[in-house]
């Protein structure tokens, strides 16, 4: 196979395949365990200072806030995140000081609502480095990769661009075609967090709506911490076992927190909170901003239902409720705000 | 009846979309943009978002290309690996892409300004731009005409263009016959040279001149001798847009 071009990237979360499968092997359970537990247990005894780890969902959409608060109260450190999409997520992990390092596909924006103040300000003073680049087609794959338990994965995406020249993919000639051909490296990251809609106690699980990357996230993560919004009865997953979206196998911790997603949308179930939104991005305006929000938010409670009940407890989340189901009007406070 | 630059350049875009075909849709104009050509020619248009939505009714402007609204009474809700993987496979015809840089070629900046290791603005990347540029028959970019935004040389080349000119994304292995189709922006419509892929001016706006245009623009566009003018929003396509598109001006208010 002809060498064409290697990207200067830093290679983040890859593996031997016959070191994956080892791992996977020794680590990850096949029987049916009693996995409940709180966020504390779940972020001490599955997160390390320096992990490389990714966050399911998609950047405001059913991402695990609960878990993002516990690692900023544990001063999780010196962290590297998968940037895939990571909106928010990344934006209040950079705030709490957890993350160092991005392997970006996108970070630092927050689409409709603009570019986010927290973010850029960590990368351009250097606080934070992009340790490579990337497409979001490319880190469903890498994971895809690692899924399937190879070293990497072919596709058609990032060639003849700086994105490819920057990342940790290498580019080939294909010995079918005779085309050049990028090479996404696997991606297993150390730890995932992954929020879904319901799972039983072992871990099976269910996503309603779109499941983005999270089954090949689930099957990449040498841990899986599931959050989820309700912990049900086996017998409800196996009522509709073509609904499991996550098995019990891949899944190291799970741990009840409703409205864990908050600000964030919930498909189905919660809209995204535009007023905590606008709240937070314009008090991340400044450090010292950023400071008091996370003072407020997340040191002043120790528990994720403190803080729902400091956003506005069961009549905002009732709000949010009828917003997701169509019943109120959607006002947009950051675009007013500017 | 009175418009703006953004009314103008959702439906100039609206228009560009044709019936029964497929487009990759980002939040914001674009979506606005589909939505509309969706209400008047094109009712089966097919949208498709990044994270797995598919064929949405949608019943609002989604704050994010993953939220519940992309498959709000979708044909289907499905992941990234298969909404990416239709568009390798050539089912998805339209992608837009927008930008803070764009060259002669169409090629894309959304990652940085300044230097990759120190940089004066840092972007959000590709996200799914890189791929959409790759992978869609054409794309359509939306972005603001002037001079520090139509540059000379990138910062970074985040998204293929036409790349270094004609031949140059089939020699660096991208799918034959895909590229930029369309740059729609405040001044003017623009589109690519058949023979030297450069950027080629199609239409003014009601009220630009050619030369406004060519003032905006830092490197050589190939201007034709006869250039027309773009056509006006109608007063339909404004009342959708307002009425029930956008009502609460969150994309076309300013």
């Amino acid at each position: 196979m002809k060498f064409i071009e290697e990207g200067r990237g830093e290679l983040l979360g890859w593996m031997h395949p016959d070191e994956a499968r080892a791992w996977m092997a020794e680590h990850k359970s096949r029987g049916l365990d009693d996995k409940r537990m709180t966020m504390a247990e779940a972020v001490h005894r599955f997160t390390r200072d320096g992990d490389y780890f990714a966050m399911g969902g998609f950047g405001h959409i059913r991402f695990s806030m609960v878990a993002i608060h516990e690692m900023i109260r544990r001063g999780r450190t010196g962290m590297a995140i998968a940037g895939k999409t990571a909106v928010h997520d990344v934006d209040i992990l950079i705030a709490g000081g957890v993350v160092d390092r991005v392997d970006c596909a996108y970070a630092f924006g927050h689409e409709l609502r603009g570019l986010s103040p927290t973010g850029r300000r960590a990368v351009e003073s250097g606080r934070v480095k992009v340790v490579g680049e990337l497409s979001n087609a490319g880190f469903q794959w890498r994971f895809k990769a690692a899924a399937m338990g190879l070293p990497w994965l072919p596709a058609r995406v990032m060639l003849g661009t700086d994105t490819l020249s920057y990342s940790s993919s290498k580019v080939v000639e294909d010995p079918w075609t005779g085309l050049p051909l990028t090479l996404l490296p696997a991606c297993y990251p150390d730890v995932a967090f992954i929020h879904v809609h319901r799972c039983d106690m072992y871990g099976n699980c269910q996503i309603d709506g779109t499941t983005i990357e999270d089954s090949d996230l689930a099957r990449a993560a040498k841990r899986l911490i599931v959050t989820t919004e309700r912990i049900v009865d086996e017998g409800e997953i196996r009522a509709h076992p073509d609904r499991t979206a996550i098995p019990h196998f891949l899944v190291d911790a799970v741990v009840e927190a409703q409205y864990g997603s908050h600000p964030g949308n919930m498909p189905g179930l919660y809209y995204s909170d535009e007023d905590h939104m606008a709240e937070w991005l314009y008090m991340t305006r400044s450090d010292d901003g950023v400071q008091k929000y996370l003072d407020k938010y997340v040191y002043g409670v120790t528990e994720f239902s403190e803080y729902i009940e400091l956003v506005g407890g069961a009549e905002k989340m009732s709000h949010l409720e009828k917003l997701e189901r169509l019943e109120v009007p959607f006002e947009a406070p950051w675009a007013r705000r500017g | 009846m009175e418009y703006n630059a953004t009314e103008l350049m959702a439906c100039v875009a609206s228009r560009v979309l044709e019936d029964k075909k497929s487009v990759f849709v980002g939040t914001g104009l674009p979506l606005v943009a589909s939505m509309l050509a969706q209400k008047l020619h094109a009712p089966e248009l097919l949208l498709i978002f990044e994270a797995g939505g598919i064929g949405p009714k949608l019943p609002m402007i989604p704050i994010s290309v993953g939220d519940s609204r992309t498959f709000h009474r979708a044909v289907m809700a499905a992941s990234m690996d298969y909404v990416m993987g239709m568009a390798q496979a050539g089912l998805v015809d339209y992608g837009f892409l927008g930008a803070a840089q764009i060259d002669v070629y169409g090629n894309l900046n959304t990652t940085v300004i300044g230097a990759h290791d120190k940089p004066k603005v840092r972007l959000p990347g590709s996200g799914g731009a890189n791929d959409v540029g790759s992978l869609c028959s054409r794309t359509i970019i939306l972005m603001r005409h002037d001079k520090l935004r139509f540059v000379n040389k990138l910062d970074f080349l985040t998204t293929p263009g036409y790349l270094t000119g004609p031949g140059a994304r089939e020699r660096a292995g991208l799918p034959r016959g895909t590229g930029p189709y369309r740059v729609i922006t405040q001044l003017a419509v623009l589109g690519f040279d058949d023979e030297s892929k450069a950027m080629k001016l199609l239409s003014v706006h009601p009220g630009v001149s050619t030369e406004d245009v060519v003032n905006n623009t830092s490197f050589k566009l190939v201007v034709p001798d006869k250039v027309g003018v773009t056509q006006a929003p109608s007063p339909e396509e404004l009342k959708l847009l307002r009425e029930e598109i956008d009502p609460a001006g969150i994309v076309i208010g300013g």
